[in-house]
This record gives structure tokens, C-alpha cells and sequence, in this order.
């Protein structure tokens, strides 16, 4: 990251000036503007990422010098599966979370998104009060959420003259969550179609149409094609923000009884009692994983235009 | 989405190329499906406001008018809960501490990507894909995955006790601000890189007869341009920080130091259960980033669509 801009070929396709033709000091400015920026994103977020990994596979208490520590093999690894109590009940959590978020909550912000987009005019104040939620945040969310679904002075409760203490219940306060997190990423999602769906050449559908398909088969066989970047865009970012759900059960209980999740476990073996580097490491590792395949699906689709 | 947060997102260049154009916007008659359609949007819209509107409804009532008759009933209003929840939920100082860490990291945030968006931009060297790879991936790594080192890479920089009451950067403005914006720097880089990409190349042209130096060009050519682009941008990142609780919540030790909305875990301890209580500070939380809807809405969506407007 930090190699600099001046150390690189130019590219003979686009670039007519090479940094060789640059004066003195414009490489110099040219330079601090990349490393700078290239510097804090390295200390601070791939520096990080890295250590992850190799604390995994270390015993380091976390006070001691680093060079004490000892290398351990796939112990944390092993112990993660095999014995923390809340490793497989978190992994099972957060796939419930990916699962109701992708099938439920993303297929119904596509839904609006289209109804919406259909009617062109008079939908400013759906479209509003639908993006309302996803400018709060997903902590707040867990907050108003509590006025719903509180057991005693609850909105739910009283109108339905039960006493079910929704956030409470280690059965069901997962699904409690999930209500609140839709409410926000329905809305969220809703905006990324109807972008999506804004730039789409409504000659397109027209056609569809008039070749006599109905509405339902336009969108299989035209629309929904057609909008192929956003949808992996829109999946991956769910995604994504599935694995790194934690705002939300943290207001709620911390992530206990029936909230854990792999986000509020890693957080536990640093801001907790007791600091377990090595073990929150490798949950940390395993987040990585299976984050570094969504990212790295991301960025092709995203950059793609740029190869 | 933490910070959600965040997740942050684009939609990207590729998504929306064309330019949305007008359609007819002639009266169409209303037919059952239209009605239908409608009716569908207007009963989801409503059920969507329940929370909110209940939220604030719950904020103007007395608690001990609600305990006694329930929420189903009518009356009791008061302003009161908003002034208790502001005084024990010490939330004029958290609103500061808000500020003082959104500013400082929308404008850090801000400058740094837009001076790598546009070395990426304005010269074709092939490190520039990478770099701008490299960018957008650390926007969206999970921040739990990097506390543990990024937490002890903290505690063991050391700093005067003038200067951080812990004698290191965990628990001060300046390391959590760096954070931010060493999060958000991925997202701006990529939305920024995209637009001034659709910047026309002559427009250096003239400057580099007159010898501007890059600087210059990026100073007074580039920047100036990409007014719109920045705009929408600075909105989205305030909403975003002004949201973000993780980092905050376990970067921040001391409880006076904490911004609006990661201390919320405390607002709720504060208030017992008085729901009311709850309610008020919520709305008074919200209300921020709700107001910055309103008036920036253009922004916001255009912020979040950004990348289609890759010509």
C-alpha cells in the first residue's frame, strides 16, 4: 500500500503522463496524498485485520511482551467449536439473521421499491416514511423497538393482552431483533432499487409488455435480469451486514440469553471480565473468513468498470 | 447494518448508467390495480410509522398517568419527560461530545479521500485499481474482527497525562476520530474516484499550460467541482457517525466522554423502566439525524446513489 505512486509504470493505454513527467514537487504532493490517507487505513484497519490472524495462533495474555507469546496450532480454533458454550449458538444466530434478512426483509424492499417505482408520482410520503428508520441508528432502533415490545408498558403486549416479555425470552427475543433490524434494512433497501430501477431503460419493460408478458413475467424475464449489479450489490451488503450485526443486540442485553452473536462474542473476550486475546482472535479469524469473500465479490462488481 | 452503521454502500457505476428519463407523468386513470397498489403501500407505510409515532406520543405523556390508565387510553400530556430526560440523561453534554467527534472526522474524512479519489482519478498508473481496491474492502470488514489488536494497539501508545486522563489512546477523542475516519476514507474514496473520473481531462489541460502544480489542480480545479459530490457526502457521513456506537462504545471508557448514541446502554439505566423517559430521549436522540433528512433529503439519496452518476 504504501509503495509509491513515482516507484510505478504508467499505463500507456490511458495516461499520457506518467509520474516520471512530473516535476519534483508535484511527486512529492502526489505522493503524500496517497500515503497519507494509505497509512491510517493500513495502522488502522488492515494492520488490525492481520494481527487478528496471527493472535489467533498465539497463547498472548494480552500484558506480557509479545515475544513471550507462544505459537498454539488451531487450539483456539478447536476450543471455539468444541467447548465455549456460546460459539454455535452465535454462528447459529447470525445464519437466522442472514436467512430472515435475504429471504424476508430484502425480497419485501425490493417489492415496495417496484410498487413504488410503477406509480411514478404520489409516492413522496411512502417513500419518505419507509427511508425513516434507516437514519437512525440500529442502536436507537433497539431503543424504540423496547416502547414496542417492553412486557409491562409495551405497545404489543397491551394491544394484544398478552404479557410476553419479547426481549426477555430466549426463544423468541431473536426474532424480536429481527423485526427491528427489517424495519430499518427494508427501507435501506428499498432506496438501493429504487436507484437502481430509476436507471433502467423504461423502453425495456415497454417492450416486454407489448410482446403481451404480464407484469409478473416482465420482471423475471426483463426487469429483474436487467438489474443483476444491484442485486449482488444489495445481497452482498446484506450480507455483510448480517455478519457484522451487533448494535442492536448490545442495547438489547449485550448479546446474552439467547442474542449471541459472533460480533458480541469477539467484543466479550476483549471488553469483558476477563481479556482472552488468542480465543477472541480466532473468532475474530473466522469473521475475517467469511467476510473476505463477501468483500472481495464486492469490490470486483463494484470496480468493475474500472478494469 | 452497524454503523452502520453503517454498512455503506453505493450503488455502483455499473448499476444505473443511464440519466432517469421523464416519463409521462399524464393523469392515468385509476384502475383496480392501481388502487390495489396503493392501498398495499399506504398500509405498509402506516404500520412502518407505528414505532415512531408511538415513540412519540409515549415521550408526551405522564408516566404516572400511563401506569395508571395504560397506553390505550387518551390524556396526560406534558412536556415534562423531555426536560428530565435531557437533565438525567446529561444529554447536552453528550450532543457536544457528538459533535465534537462527527466534525473533526467528516472533514478528516472528507480531505483525505478526496486527495487519493483523485490521484486515482486524474493519472492511469496501474497501482490506482489496487489502491482503490484496497480502500473500499476496509470500508466493510467487520470492525469486531479488528478490535482486539486495534484495542491494544491503543493502550500500549502511549500519551501525557495532560493529554489523555488514561496515559494512552484508548479513551480519547483523537483515537476514536482516527478510527472513523479510517473506516469511512474506503467509501468517500470510492464515491469520489467515481465522479471526478467524469471530470473532462481538458479541463487540466489549460492549467497545466499556466503551470498549476497538482496541488493547484486539485485545490482549485477538482475540489470546486466536485461541490455536489462532497455535499452529499459530508451529509451521509455525519448521519453515519453520528450513528456509529460500536467503535465508540469500546473505545470510550469514561461516561462523560461519550457521544448521544452509544450512550443509550446508560440512558435506560438512568430512566428505570419509565418508558416515557425512554421515549423522550429517544426522539430527542433522533431528532438530529431526522432533521438532516428533511432538509438534505436531495443529498442523502443522491449521496447513496452517487456512483450512478458516472457519466
Amino acid at each position: 500500500m504504501s509503495t509509491t505512486p513515482s516507484t510505478t509504470k504508467k499505463t500507456a493505454s490511458r495516461a499520457p503522463r506518467g509520474p516520471a513527467s512530473l516535476s519534483g514537487r508535484d511527486r512529492l504532493t502526489v505522493a503524500l496524498m496517497v500515503i497519507v490517507p494509505s497509512l491510517l487505513v493500513t495502522a488502522l484497519v488492515w494492520v488490525p485485520a492481520l494481527a487478528s490472524v496471527a493472535l489467533s495462533f498465539t497463547d498472548w495474555d494480552g500484558f506480557g511482551s509479545l515475544t513471550d507469546a507462544n505459537f498454539v496450532g488451531a487450539r483456539w480454533y478447536v476450543d471455539a467449536v468444541t467447548i465455549y458454550p456460546a460459539f454455535w449458538p452465535a454462528v447459529w444466530n447470525n445464519v437466522i439473521w442472514l436467512v430472515v434478512l435475504v429471504f424476508v426483509a430484502t425480497p419485501m424492499g425490493m417489492l415496495l421499491a417496484l410498487l413504488i417505482d410503477r406509480e411514478v408520482s404520489h409516492t413522496r410520503f411512502y417513500q419518505t416514511s419507509l427511508y425513516l428508520p434507516v437514519m437512525l441508528s440500529m442502536a436507537l432502533v433497539g431503543f424504540i423497538w423496547q416502547l414496542m415490545f417492553s412486557r409491562d408498558q409495551g405497545l404489543i403486549n397491551a394491544v394484544l393482552g398478552t404479557s410476553i416479555d419479547w426481549y426477555g425470552n430466549p426463544d423468541i427475543n431473536i426474532y424480536s431483533a429481527l423485526v427491528a433490524t427489517s424495519w430499518r434494512h427494508v427501507g435501506y433497501v428499498m432506496l438501493l432499487y429504487l436507484a437502481g430501477l430509476k436507471g433502467l431503460d423504461p423502453a425495456l419493460r415497454e417492450a416486454a409488455m407489448i410482446d403481451g408478458a404480464g407484469e409478473v413475467k416482465t420482471f423475471i424475464h426483463v426487469t429483474f435480469p436487467a438489474l443483476m449489479p444491484v442485486n449482488i450489490i444489495v445481497l452482498v451488503v446484506t450480507l455483510i451486514d448480517s455478519l457484522r450485526a451487533f448494535d442492536l443486540v448490545w442495547v438489547i442485553n449485550r448479546g446474552r440469553n439467547g442474542l449471541e452473536l459472533l460480533a458480541t462474542e469477539v467484543t466479550r473476550n476483549i471488553v469483558g471480565e476477563a481479556q482472552r486475546i488468542g480465543f477472541g482472535s480466532a473468532l475474530a479469524t473466522i469473521m475475517l473468513l467469511i467476510s473476505s469473500v463477501l468483500v472481495a465479490v464486492y469490490v470486483r462488481v463494484a470496480l468493475k468498470e474500472d478494469q | 447494518m452497524s454503523t452502520t452503521p453503517a454498512p455503506a454502500s453505493a450503488v455502483p457505476a455499473s448499476a444505473a448508467p443511464v440519466p432517469a428519463t421523464p416519463r409521462p407523468t399524464g393523469r392515468r386513470p385509476w384502475t383496480r390495480g392501481r388502487i390495489l397498489v396503493h392501498l398495499f403501500l399506504g398500509v405498509v407505510t402506516l404500520l412502518w410509522l407505528v414505532p415512531l409515532v408511538y415513540a412519540v406520543l409515549a415521550s408526551l405523556r405522564d408516566y404516572q398517568f400511563t401506569a395508571e390508565h395504560g397506553y390505550l387510553s387518551f390524556g396526560g400530556f406534558t412536556l415534562d419527560n423531555y426536560a428530565t430526560a435531557w437533565e438525567s440523561g446529561g444529554l447536552g453534554r453528550k450532543f457536544l461530545n457528538s459533535a465534537i467527534i462527527t466534525v473533526p472526522a467528516v472533514v478528516l474524512t472528507l480531505l483525505l479521500s478526496s486527495m487519493v479519489a483523485f490521484v486515482i482519478a486524474r493519472f492511469s498508473w496501474r497501482i490506482n485499481i489496487f489502491l482503490l481496491a484496497a480502500f473500499t474492502a476496509a470500508n466493510l470488514l467487520p470492525p469486531q474482527a479488528l478490535l482486539i489488536p486495534l484495542f491494544k494497539m491503543f493502550q500500549s501508545i502511549k500519551l501525557p497525562l495532560w493529554l489523555s486522563s488514561s496515559g494512552n489512546l484508548l479513551d480519547t477523542y483523537a483515537g476514536l476520530i482516527a478510527v472513523n475516519t479510517a473506516f469511512q476514507v474506503g467509501f468517500c474514496t470510492f464515491v469520489l474516484s467515481n465522479y471526478m473520473k467524469a471530470l473532462p481531462k481538458a479541463i487540466y489541460e489549460s492549467a497545466m499550460v499556466d503551470g498549476a502544480s497538482v496541488w493547484t489542480q486539485y485545490w482549485r480545479i477538482t475540489l470546486p467541482l466536485c461541490r455536489p459530490s462532497l455535499a452529499a457526502l459530508a451529509t451521509l457521513q455525519v448521519t453515519w457517525i453520528y450513528n456509529e456506537f460500536f467503535w465508540a462504545t469500546v473505545l470510550l471508557q469514561s461516561g462523560d466522554k461519550l457521544p448521544v448514541t452509544s450512550s443509550i446502554t446508560n440512558l435506560s439505566g438512568a430512566f428505570f423502566t419509565d418508558n416515557n423517559l425512554v421515549a423522550a430521549g429517544s426522539v430527542l436522540i433522533a431528532l438530529p439525524t431526522i432533521l438532516i433528512y428533511f432538509i438534505l433529503q436531495k443529498h442523502i439519496i443522491g449521496g447513496l446513489t452517487l456512483g450512478a452518476t458516472k457519466g
